[in-house]
């Protein structure tokens, strides 16, 4: 797979392996991106692929969306061309709902504007990392959000059964530990899965099949990628 | 409203030919089961009691009474595991869910037989 693929989590079911056994797998709409724009150490100071996913409609973009990747001409741009500047390559699509970009630090990946990814490119892998973000659930208790146990239901506890208990010493040190968990803000963040397994890819329908969850909530956007793991082992 | 990509995700794994078969009906359950190396068919005979669940997620319970003992088993309707479910009677029952056989014992399990409906298959040796 070259860099990655942005894709939209569809939801979770199952699938039969041959020896009967269920598996539980996310089916992930993955694709088809556009290489909007990359990125090179000598005009942005780093190296990246930006890719576009999901079309826009393109009365609701704004000019300068519909700009980012298609070439829209206009004055300043003529007096930029007889000044002798370049216009930046566009992709000449739609525009698009979502952009993320991928870092290609020193790699060679092959990819200009205007290149289509599809879910294919995930055919000869076996694992990936999967990118999303995960369910918000506001204000949250220990118990939730830390997996604290709580406190017993009898025995002597009085309106404090989920409660966390002490957060600290007494007078020395006087005071509560940096980073001591207490109930907050919780979900809602970035999370990574890494080595999910594909199952499945379904070119057809754009759509592959990972073992097991992936985070955020149906519909959420989910960035596929090279897994990490193992990447420094050295191949056989 | 559901997904279709989840519905083409489930296709490959739902039967080709759905089970026939309602709930009250006395069925064979034929389920291939490996030992060591070989396969064989186990049978599991019983009345349907309840479905549940949709797409690959579809399941049924069938219950007999086993020396005395009642013996409830539930199966994954789409399973490749399952090679055959044959019907052998029909019963003639008024709700989706019979689990009031649970509570009876004896002849007050039995269930009133009806005939085929259309499109259904008369059933097979009659026991």
């Amino acid at each position: 797979m070259p860099v990655g693929l942005l894709g939209r989590k569809i939801g979770m079911t199952q699938v039969f392996e041959e020896d009967g056994s269920r598996i539980a797998v996310t089916v992930v709409q993955a694709g088809p991106c556009v290489v909007t724009q990359v990125k090179t150490v000598e005009s942005d100071g780093y190296e990246a692929v930006q890719v576009g996913f999901l079309d826009k409609d393109r009365r609701k973009a704004s000019r300068a969306e519909r700009g980012h990747v298609a070439d829209l001409g206009g004055k300043k741009q003529e007096a930029r061309k007889q000044a002798g500047v370049e216009p930046a390559p566009r992709a000449n699509c739609e525009p698009k709902t979502h952009f993320r970009e991928f870092r290609t630090d020193g790699e060679e990946h092959g990819l200009s504007v205007g290149d289509e990814l599809t879910v294919e490119a995930l055919a000869d892998l076996k694992r990936i990392d999967v990118v999303g973000t995960s369910k918000g659930r506001g204000t949250a208790g220990v118990m939730k959000r830390h997996n604290f146990s709580g406190q017993r239901a009898t025995h002597g506890v009085k309106r404090v059964h989920r409660h966390g208990g002490s957060i600290g010493q007494s007078a020395d040190p006087a005071r509560v530990m940096k980073g001591t968990k207490m109930p907050g803000r919780y979900g809602n963040d970035r999370v990574t899965v890494r080595f999910l397994e594909i199952v499945r890819v379904d070119a057809e329908n754009n759509a592959v099949l990972l073992r097991g969850a992936v985070p955020g909530p149906n519909g959420g956007l989910v960035e596929l990628k090279h897994t990490t793991k193992n990447r420094h082992k050295k191949s056989a | 409203m559901r997904h279709p990509l989840l519905d083409a995700a489930e296709a490959s794994s739902l039967r080709e030919k759905p089970l026939r078969f309602s709930v009250g009906d006395t069925v064979d359950v034929h389920t291939r089961i490996l030992e060591g190396e070989k396969e064989r068919i186990q049978i599991f005979s019983g009345v349907v009691i309840a479905t549940r669940g949709s797409g690959t997620r579809e399941m049924f319970t069938v219950r007999r009474i086993v020396s005395g003992q009642g013996v409830e088993r539930q199966f994954p309707t789409n399973s490749p595991k399952i090679a055959k479910v044959e019907v052998k009677r029909h019963g003639r029952v008024r709700r989706a869910k019979l689990f009031y056989l649970r509570d009876r014992v004896g002849k007050a399990t039995r269930l009133r037989e009806r005939a085929p409906r259309k499109g259904e298959v008369e059933p097979k040796d009659k026991a």
